[in-house]
């Protein structure tokens, strides 16, 4: 991407020298300008860490302190060796990465079938799917709590994940990738012998891995991030609190720990930042591409 | 492979189109139509019960509930018609929560939308070091709202003297601000984290729609002498990235109508800033565990929110979902190239 800018601008340089001076100066502005935001959307992530390792009287003081003169970090052990906090962390985990998995390979199957095994259901399906998509997961969180009432899994790492395993929009993203799978490599495959299952298993699937990590990046961050269906599964319980239920249970209740409070949420953003080191180049591709994620 | 790839766009996206198979792929076509059916459903299948089972049967058993008096219990008790219809719409709370939505909506999205572009045209138009100020952009995306409310009630917009907002009106010699105690004061910050939190996601959208944009275009409005600046803006880039406009204001409005997060955090006994969505958790879920009413606002909601949508695909003359597959079209010569 920033290659294919810098082609572009490479030609206009050559301008003549006072053009050039004006462009130096508008660029210079530019990175101020850049860097003042940048900066100011850091500070945040700096005020996290200050705060995790400030003794209490520094926050309840007269002034702000930029850094602690005594910086403590026992707050990040202290946090750890208070049980219902791992249990947190791991409940999110297993949540992010089922959830992840099962809606991608789920919605894989279903799109791919829609848009390349002829069937007379295909249609059919496809528009209750897009009807489906229509309706925000946000406002039926009662209609689904209902069913996962009825069925006992209130309070359980079931009902965090089940219901939530079956996503339209990637049936429907995945039907739009697969129309326009190269037919050939399918029927390459097909005269080699395979049926369907061996065409999708040896074939399709090697080919959709690219496609299918941005998904992944992006379905991860958003299911570690989730607040409002945990809240309601699991809110009110011990048995399957996430990360987030966890930290906002000391966010409204009145807490005094705030440099344990402030520990446990830098520790919360370890596992999504290192996918975000690592998998940036997915995580971006993802957003540009779908629209998806976001609160 | 790339040669397949390059044509795709030029596809018509909308018909899965079997006719179109050449015909020579006839003969090994004949014999895997056999398995077909079978394939078709064991691929299908689990989808389906899945939304029937999460999706159709939670909202028709709902529907029926919203019929009926059901506090604090699945079983209707009462039969009351459209009574918690007209209960529920006819309530002060939420009505004033539908207030509460459209002023909220009515700062967030312009303004998420105006700085998110601005500065995405900004970080375009560095000769170097975008990635890195695109990650410098992006890393909030990471928080999710709860971190993100936990440190402006606590760090940023804490109401002690030495929270950050206060230390810098202190500057000034301002006394320090009880930030989510009183009125125009929790709106900067109730939308001042959400700024904070979706901007990065949308600046990548919209450096991903400027990228879209042919250099050509900027080639030849350079000769008509537009170099650069408001115009080229206003004649270049701003039409170019209308199909992004659209996708994007429709996601901003959704988001922002299910905006729920940082409300139940920041301000959660606050009646006068608690958007439908709280409004609505409260009634089902809070204290009184109201599931006949709960269920009647929740087939509310969903329906303004899918009228909402549908309103919006019309308005753009369906630019959201072209986008989408315009882009989704794109990508695979990237993704496979």
């Amino acid at each position: 991407m920033s290659t294919a800018q810098l082609s572009r601008t490479a030609p206009r340089a050559a301008g003549t020298g006072r053009r050039q001076a004006a462009r130096t100066g508008a660029n210079a502005a530019r990175y101020a300008a850049v860097t003042l935001v940048a900066l100011l959307f850091l500070l945040p992530f700096y005020l996290m860490v200050k705060t995790a390792v400030s003794p209490t009287t520094d926050i309840a003081g007269q002034t702000f302190v930029l850094w602690p003169s005594d910086p403590d970090w026992s707050s990040f052990s202290r946090v750890l060796q208070d049980p219902t906090f791992p249990r947190a962390l791991l409940n999110s985990a297993v949540m992010a990465v089922v959830l992840t998995g099962g809606q991608i390979a789920l919605a894989a199957m279903a799109g791919y079938a829609m848009a390349r095994i002829p069937n007379r259901a295909a249609r059919p399906l496809f528009s209750a799917t897009i009807v489906v998509l229509l309706i925000p997961a946000a406002t039926t969180f009662l209609p689904n709590f209902l069913i996962v009432a009825r069925l006992g899994w209130v309070d359980s790492l079931r009902g965090l994940i089940i219901p939530g395993l079956f996503s339209a929009f990637n049936v429907f993203l995945f039907r739009q990738f697969f129309l326009n799978f190269p037919r050939e490599l399918e029927e390459a495959g097909r005269l080699d012998g395979l049926g369907y299952f061996g065409v999708f298993r040896r074939i399709v699937v090697p080919n959709t891995l690219a496609f299918a990590s941005a998904l992944t990046v992006l379905g991860f961050v958003g299911s570690w991030n989730a607040f409002l269906w945990p809240l309601v599964v699991a809110g009110g319980g011990s048995g399957a609190v996430t990360v987030q239920v966890y930290l906002s249970s000391f966010l409204t209740a009145q807490t005094f720990d705030y440099s344990g409070l402030f520990a446990a949420a830098l520790l919360s953003l370890v596992p999504v930042l290192l996918v975000f080191l690592v998998l940036q180049r997915w995580l971006v591709r993802g957003v540009a591409e779908t629209g998806m994620g976001g609160g | 492979m790339s040669s397949s790839t390059a044509s795709a766009p030029g596809r018509g996206g909308t018909s899965p189109a079997p006719s179109s198979t050449p015909a020579s792929a006839t003969a090994p076509r004949a014999a895997t139509v056999k398995g077909s059916r079978l394939a078709f459903w064991v691929f299908v299948t689990p989808f389906l019960v899945g939304l029937v089972l999460f999706t159709v049967v939670p909202i028709v058993w709902s529907t029926g509930l919203s019929f009926f008096e059901a506090r604090g219990t699945l079983t209707p008790t009462r039969f009351v018609g459209l009574g918690n219809y007209t209960h529920f719409l006819t309530d002060d709370a939420f009505t004033n929560s539908l207030g509460t939505f459209f002023v909220y909506a009515l700062f967030i999205v312009p303004v998420t939308m105006a700085v998110s572009l601005g500065l995405a045209v900004l970080v375009n138009g560095l000769p170097r070091f975008q990635a890195f100020y695109r990650s410098a952009l992006f890393l909030p995306v990471a928080c999710s709202y709860v971190v993100g409310s936990l440190v402006w009630k606590l760090a940023l917009f804490s109401g002690l003297p030495s929270g950050v907002a206060n230390s810098a009106l202190g500057v000034f010699g301002i006394p320090p601000v009880s930030w989510l105690g009183s009125s125009p004061y929790w709106w900067i910050v109730l939308i001042s984290v959400r700024l904070w939190l979706q901007v990065g996601f949308y600046v990548v959208l919209f450096l991903a729609g400027l990228q879209r944009i042919p250099p050509v275009l900027y080639e030849a409005a350079m000769l008509d002498g537009i170099s650069a600046g408001f115009r080229r803006f206003r004649y270049i880039t701003w039409p170019q990235l209308r199909p992004t406009v659209a996708a994007v204001l429709l996601l901003l409005l959704v988001a922002a109508f299910q905006a729920f997060d940082e409300f139940l955090n920041l301000v959660p006994t606050n009646p006068s800033t608690r958007p439908p969505l709280v409004y609505l958790y409260n009634v089902a879920l809070g204290a009184q565990r109201d599931f006949g009413l709960g269920s009647a606002g929740a087939l509310i909601l969903t329906t303004i929110m899918v009228v909402v949508a549908l309103l919006q695909t019309r308005f753009f003359g369906f630019s959201a979902a072209e986008d989408r597959n315009g882009t989704s079209r794109r990508r695979r010569g990237g993704v496979q190239a």
